[in-house]
């Protein structure tokens, strides 16, 4: 079998520079429950690679931290993904490794949306659906040639 | 005031518990109350109350059958047999000798995840459904053989429950593709036809429909949606009409504004009580409301129980016994046990 990559020719965009995380003002306290914050999901996210091509989800602009939206108190996190081409049919594969990642690194209380950019999508619909129906996403995480490929793309973002 | 008391928190399961089903024949006539769970651990947990202490221990494991999440399960009406639904493609009928669990048929025929499993009120008949999008009925035969009679193909996508209706051989399936399908069989020879559609143009969901319930009269069903909303429909006559033929089901109301995130499971008691649980943890009660003004609300809010769970909310279920018992089952693992009571 050919494969042809769907998008073959990506633009690559410059790493964002590293923070490092700041520092608490109060004196520390090591029990004091600390925010997660936009940064901070970011950086869970950010190293994930793309399914088909060697760079990170944030070199393709598929995520920036802008993207990400945090609301500690309700314990909300949404992420909005832009696919590089509209209709590219890595956009699950993409979803569903955000949602792994997250699923991973967050405390559990979160509730987590993965929605593609409005406008990003050819099927943005169909996919926003399918990436958060939890059921589904049970069963393509007990796919094993899925859970492959996924944790094959979230390798990079443990480091 | 009524209040939502918890009465036990049982662990066990080390995976998401998806569904949860009373054995419809306990909890009477000195029968301890009894309900099996199911997980994403792949296994099947048998609970039953002590008589004495009023509390619930696991009795019994069913597992090494299935090899993926057990998605729902469904005891018999004689409740001597449990059926259990599996992504594994499988259906699984489970037997109760003295206490211990055989698995004694294994339904074959789905493409994919079966997602659901629903037993007719005589016990002769089941329901299965799938992410394959078509729905089995298969016929229960002596020694416990059951063979397919009829595969409905009508739903555009995954199907995520299919529900026989209280005392009349129809069966209702929900899917992915937002519609509640109606089934009967018009020609008394296995030749089932859609014979209704729920869908948006006629007040029904716009997205995904979880689950239904019927009232225990059966003129009555509620479902519930990833819209966010809860529905109320209406038959005028359960049953073939006077004249032959189906009587269709009409819309009633919509309660929204309740859950703020997808409503996984809805249940109607026989006293009348219909309880949600969603993905935002919370457990709602509804009752009918008597004082309601023409046009306005038919159902009112009872009771809210907010952080029921520490995760979202699969499946709620009211026990068969005497008291109003609500069982709870959460991605959280655990599954609690309630008890409505009025302070």
């Amino acid at each position: 079998m050919v494969s042809e990559l769907i998008n073959a020719n990506p633009i690559i965009y410059e790493k964002k520079e590293r923070r490092p995380r700041t520092a608490p003002s109060a004196p520390h306290d090591e029990y004091a429950v600390e925010l997660i914050d936009q940064q901070e999901v970011f950086d869970h996210i950010r190293d994930i690679k793309d399914p088909e091509h060697p760079y990170s989800l944030e070199e393709l602009k598929v995520i920036t931290e802008e993207a990400v939206e945090v609301d500690d108190q309700r314990n909300y996190v949404r992420v909005m993904f832009t696919p590089t081409v509209e209709h590219c049919s890595m956009a699950t594969v993409i979803g569903l490794c955000l949602r792994v990642k997250l699923m991973r690194s967050l405390p559990s209380r979160y509730k987590v949306d993965i929605r593609v950019a409005p406008g990003s999508h050819a099927t943005e619909a169909a996919v926003n659906k399918q990436l958060n129906d939890k059921e589904r996403v049970a069963a393509a995480l007990e796919n094993s040639n899925l859970l492959n490929m996924v944790d094959d793309c979230l390798a990079p973002s443990y480091d | 005031m009524m209040e939502l008391k918890e009465i036990q928190r049982l662990e066990g399961h080390t995976d998401k518990v998806w569904s949860l089903a009373w054995n419809p024949t306990t909890g009477h006539a000195g029968i301890p109350l009894v309900f099996a769970s199911c997980s994403g651990d792949k296994t099947v947990r048998i609970w039953e109350q002590n008589l004495s202490s009023g509390l619930w221990a696991c009795t019994a494991v069913l597992d090494e059958t299935h090899t993926r999440t057990v998605r729902s399960c469904a005891w018999s009406p004689s409740g001597k047999l449990l059926a259990t639904a599996s992504f594994d493609a499988t259906t699984a009928i489970w037997e109760n000798v003295g206490g211990d669990f055989e698995c004694v048929s294994t339904l074959e025929g789905h493409e994919n995840e079966v997602k659901c499993v629903s037993w007719n009120a005589a016990g002769t008949l089941l329901a299965t459904c799938s992410r394959d999008k078509s729905v089995w009925i298969w016929e229960v035969l002596p020694g416990n053989e059951f063979e397919c009679v009829s595969v409905l193909q009508g739903h555009s996508q995954d199907v995520k429950m299919v529900k026989w209706h209280p005392t009349e051989d129809i069966l209702f399936s929900c899917s992915y593709d937002n519609s509640v399908k109606v089934w009967a069989d018009e020609g008394d020879s296995d030749d089932w036809q859609c014979v209704q559609t729920l869908g948006e143009p006629n007040n029904g969901h716009t997205s995904t429909v979880w689950a239904l319930s019927f009232n225990v009269s059966g003129d009555k069903m509620v479902t519930c949606s990833d819209d966010l909303t809860l529905k109320v429909w209406e038959t005028e006559s359960v049953g073939t009409q006077s004249g032959g033929g189906f009587a269709p089901w009409t819309h009633l109301c919509t309660l929204s504004g309740y859950h703020d995130r997808t409503i996984f499971s809805v249940h109607w008691s026989r006293e009348g009580i219909f309880a949600s649980g969603a993905a935002d943890n919370a457990i709602r009660l509804f009752v009918d409301d008597n004082e309601s003004q023409v046009g306005g609300p038919l159902y009112k809010l009872l009771l809210k129980k907010e952080k029921a769970h520490d995760m979202d909310i699969n499946s709620v279920q009211w026990s068969p016994g005497e008291k109003p018992v609500l069982a709870s089952a959460s991605d959280d693992g655990t599954i609690k046990v309630w008890e409505l009571t009025s302070y």
